[in-house]
């Protein structure tokens, strides 16, 4: 149970070798998509043919590397748009939430909160479709009644953007909602008392206080935004981000180029995760 | 006869790697008395308290429950409870279940287990709080309530770790004796650990006094706060002023001390200490063993200035100056209110007799109460 | 609120409230709520002819007429329920032993090596087991290696593969309040169950699964809504016959264009969802806030 009961070995062996089996079902696809960026073969499959990196610098067809593939390059620049602006967006607004929730008090409070934890149990597909129709209907509508075609309310980044914010913004605004929770208001009421003003307290003593969190939730954001696939899926227009151009790829069967984007995303994705660990790691406490 | 005692450690050693937690202890506690651990934390006694219990496991000797060894008995079948320093009590359950819960795992029959239950909590005075949550119970009453739980088993030892810690001062005074009382009334033995003095020395049969692994003395509370037998029992226990110096002479009774900071003092020679001529020795006076401008024993005297008058009713003392060493003292001010108008700066002359001044060989450790 | 607000006075503060909520509420009404509220009504009509609408139950009619969708449904709706599950039964003990057996430094890069895999995209996780499954997959060969199997054994494109995948795809938000609950319990209450006579099975029940249910139920919403809600595991490892309810909704929406349809199917996964999330909280005893706030 815990250290201190007394055990007999072989049930901790049992669960010690559990463990170890767990951790081998969590990383061994892992694995193999990196190992297999390595394989001179055509196919991201057995039998091993041999080490090359020509999935990473392969510039003769069909050995073309990631770093010469034109099209995932451009659909990782989309992704890279999309999730920039997502990030912005999403924690901008969630800070203004976090504010909003734990420092005031106004009537409907609880009930605007529930419907702002929903996108989190709304399945992305629906928000998806949710997003597309109601945007449509809206060019739609303005179309018919003043004849302007609002392009961008047609399937297309734009959308993408909105549609990932929608939900992205409830976890940036958990995360940051839970630093500003820690928060004492007695800092910035000594502030105030050492003769800040409002805006000055704000600035000088809550916000860098919050920092550890902005800096993660823009992080997890980021992260979020770059992988999303369901929501994307539906929303999308002729710009394809990377994970959709990658689903296709994958339906189409592809080349261990595959593998090698993986595996530089895993890296990437991986060293901001430890990135945004460390950040978030109170130091005060 | 083993079964007198209830429980026995004999030579018990727990060692963490290089560490020695408890370095060969040895006790035994009589039937149906209240025994108490006192020693600052870190000296080992939760680790004693736990090896009582099962949680861990000593690295040598043996412990006895009811003369029979429970080395490799696991913590659900032993026949002591323990009543936890946060008194872990199950917030997921009601009072009723929390004192249930034992007997549930016995498989005793629902009808004696609700029977029991009520039984128990009048006893701890809590009759009709069956049904309350544990968040409904003020301080006390969960105190009350985590030592039911143990009691409803019958335990041949009921341990309790510093349960005492967690309350409020007037709280604490009064649980104090309640406890007392309690242990009283139903006689199960009791060991009790704290680093408080004052909870060990109210409550307690026997104290034992630890320090670093160790038992530096087991005593009635009044033999420890009068006749310590260690340098670190005499400044653990009670208050004391305390000065170092080196033996220079004196005779069967007597040991002339002269001390560090200058001057003399005369202390009574332990039969058990042999200190020889030019040792180093710690030396300890009670505050109340000395009298202000008192009559009756000139064993030692000396002048000093009043620098703080510490009012605190019947508790009330003196920081003094002493006048030609510069060595802070404390005395008790008599609570007969004779000295009422003491007041800081006064000049006034202490006395108190060598039987009331103890002496130890210096030790390392720098405990002071 | 602080004394700031009486401070500054009651109007900057409102309209300073105003300012504040102005970005909540355009993100909730907006992008969540009034879109809810249009694909339930485009859901509610059918169309005649271009341009043209009338307000008519036959999607839903459809619907549940046409076995393969109702099937499909259900089907969705088991399957989850059960990935959730095991989910649950696997994650738990793995939960526990980084909150209970393991100290210091040790529990931190146990627990971090447990979120690492999650920060790579699913689609990646997905290919791994792509590549460990199909017929000319790692596994596959190793069975041949070994002698276990003769030929090459095809792993892709059955249940129990979907099942595997989704499990995966799931575990982090699992194991992520579970740990955090479990942290929090105090290690005297599972002595305190022993000292007074409980063994491991008694304590695990009285003590520490209630104590976990808060955690329990948030990681069991979070994953049943995920797995509801997957597209990518069940089209990519389950192939043509997946028979996953979102491959439904997208077919409607982009091979079809019938969004009607595609609406009515979306707002019915929406009620399912949330049906299921509901019976899980009363079940649990606990509040939505609670679990996920």
């Amino acid at each position: 149970m815990i250290p201190s009961i007394p055990q007999p070995k072989f049930y901790k062996g049992l669960y010690s070798g559990y463990i170890t089996l767990f951790f081998i079902y969590l990383s061994a696809p892992l694995i193999v998509v990196g190992v297999f960026a390595f394989n001179d073969s055509l196919f991201p499959s057995m039998p091993w043919e041999g080490a090359t990196l020509a999935w990473f610098f392969g510039t003769e067809g069909p050995y073309i590397g990631i770093f010469n593939d034109s099209k995932l390059l451009e659909s990782i620049g989309v992704s890279a748009f999309v999730a920039f602006w997502v990030t912005v967006l999403s924690v901008t607004v969630g800070t203004c939430n976090a504010f909003l929730f734990e420092r005031s008090q106004f009537p409907g409070k609880n009930l605007l909160y529930i419907v702002s934890l929903s996108p989190l149990v709304i399945p992305g597909v629906i928000l998806g479709i949710s997003i597309l129709v109601f945007s449509n209907a809206i060019a739609n509508g303005v179309e018919e009644a003043i004849g302007w075609d609002l392009e961008f309310l047609r399937p297309g980044l734009f959308l993408v953007i909105i549609g990932q914010f929608a939900f992205i913004t409830t976890i940036t605004t958990l995360v940051i909602s839970a630093r500003l929770r820690k928060f004492d208001i007695s800092l910035e009421e000594a502030a105030l008392n050492l003769g800040a003003s409002r805006r000055a307290a704000l600035w000088t003593v809550t916000i860098p206080f919050l920092k550890p969190a902005l800096v993660g939730a823009g992080i997890v954001a980021f992260l979020m935004s770059f992988e999303n696939f369901n929501t994307t899926l539906m929303l999308v227009g002729s710009d394809a981000p990377l994970t959709i151009a990658m689903f296709d790829r994958l339906k189409q069967g592809s080349t261990p180029v595959l593998n090698a984007l993986s595996l530089l995303l895993m890296v990437v994705s991986g060293g901001l995760a430890l990135l945004s660990v460390f950040v978030q790691r109170d130091k005060t406490s | 006869m083993a079964d007198q005692f209830d429980l026995e450690c004999r030579n018990v050693v727990k060692k963490f790697d290089d560490f020695t937690a408890v370095d060969d202890i040895s006790l035994a506690i009589p039937k149906g008395s209240f025994f108490s651990i006192l020693g600052p934390s870190g000296c080992g006694k939760t680790t004693l308290l736990r090896m009582l219990a099962g949680f861990q496991a000593p690295t040598s000797g043996d412990i006895l429950i009811k003369g029979a060894s429970v080395l490799g008995v696991p913590p659900n079948r032993r026949p002591v409870n323990m009543v936890f320093q946060h008194l872990a009590l199950f917030p997921m359950m009601n009072v009723a279940e929390n004192v249930a819960y034992g007997l549930k795992r016995r498989g005793v029959n629902k009808a004696t287990i609700a029977q029991k239950v009520n039984e128990t909590l009048a006893r701890v005075g809590l009759p009709d709080s069956g049904p309350k949550q544990i968040s409904q119970l003020s301080g006390g009453q969960k105190q009350r309530i985590a030592i039911a739980r143990c009691l409803v088993l019958d335990p041949a030892v009921l341990l309790l770790d510093e349960p005492l810690g967690a309350l409020d001062l007037k709280l604490r005074e009064h649980m104090k004796v309640e406890l007392k009382q309690l242990q009283h009334e139903i006689g199960t033995t009791f060991v009790y650990i704290t680093h408080d003095q004052s909870e060990a020395l109210v409550m307690s049969d026997q104290v034992a006094v630890m320090n670093a692994g160790r038992f530096e003395q087991v005593g009635a509370p009044q033999d420890l706060y009068y006749n310590p037998q260690t340098a670190f029992v005499a400044g653990f226990v009670g208050e004391s002023n305390r000065w170092h110096g080196v033996v220079g002479g004196g005779n069967e009774h007597q040991v002339e001390i002269n001390l560090a900071a200058g001057g003399k003092v005369v202390a009574k020679r332990d039969a058990n200490a042999a200190l020889k001529d030019g040792q180093a020795v710690d030396v300890f006076v009670r505050p109340e063993a000395i009298a202000i401008d008192g009559e009756g024993a000139v064993d030692n005297t000396l002048s000093a200035k009043v620098e703080n008058v510490l009012f605190n009713g019947a508790a009330s003392s003196l920081q003094v100056r002493e006048t030609t060493t510069g060595h802070e003292m404390t005395v008790a001010l008599p609570q007969t209110g004779a000295f009422a108008s003491v007041k800081a700066g006064d000049n006034i002359n202490l006395s108190w007799s060598f039987e009331q001044t103890r002496c130890f060989a210096a030790s390392d450790s720098g405990a002071t109460a | 609120m602080s004394n700031g607000t009486s401070v500054k006075g009651g109007g900057t503060f409102c309209f300073g409230l105003l300012l504040l909520a102005f970005p909540l509420l355009l993100w909730l009404f907006l992008l969540v709520v009034l879109p809810h509220i249009d694909l339930f009504l485009v859901s509610m009509r059918e169309r005649i002819s271009y341009g043209k609408y009338e307000f008519s139950l036959i999607n839903y009619i459809e619907f549940f007429s046409e076995p393969l969708y109702w099937n499909t449904y259900v089907r969705t709706a088991v399957m989850s329920i059960f990935a959730t599950f095991l989910t649950l039964v696997i994650g738990f003990p793995v939960s526990y032993y980084i909150a209970k057996f393991m100290r210091g430094k040790g529990k931190n890069v146990l627990f971090l090596m447990c979120l690492i895999p999650f920060w790579v995209s699913e689609l990646v996780r997905t290919f791994g087991w792509m590549i460990l499954l199909r017929e000319s997959g790692v596994v596959s060969n190793f069975l041949q290696w070994s002698g276990i199997a003769d030929g090459p054994v095809e792993m892709l494109y059955n249940d129990a593969t979907i099942m595997v995948g989704l499990v995966y795809t799931s575990m982090l938000f699992m194991i992520v309040p579970l740990v955090s609950v479990l942290d929090s319990l105090d290690d005297s209450l599972i002595e305190a169950g022993y000292d007074l006579g409980g063994n491991g099975f008694t304590v695990t029940r009285d003590i520490v699964i209630p104590h976990a249910m808060p955690g329990i139920a948030s990681g069991c919403i979070v994953v049943f809504m995920l797995t509801l809600g997957n597209y990518l595991t069940p089209n990519l490892l389950g192939g043509k016959d997946s028979l996953w309810f979102t491959e439904q909704i997208y077919t409607q929406f982009i091979t079809r264009f019938n969004w009607e349809s595609g609406s009515a199917f979306g707002f019915l996964l929406l009620v399912l969802s949330s049906l299921i999330v509901w019976v899980g909280l009363k079940l649990s005893k606990q509040t939505l806030s609670e679990t996920v706030g």
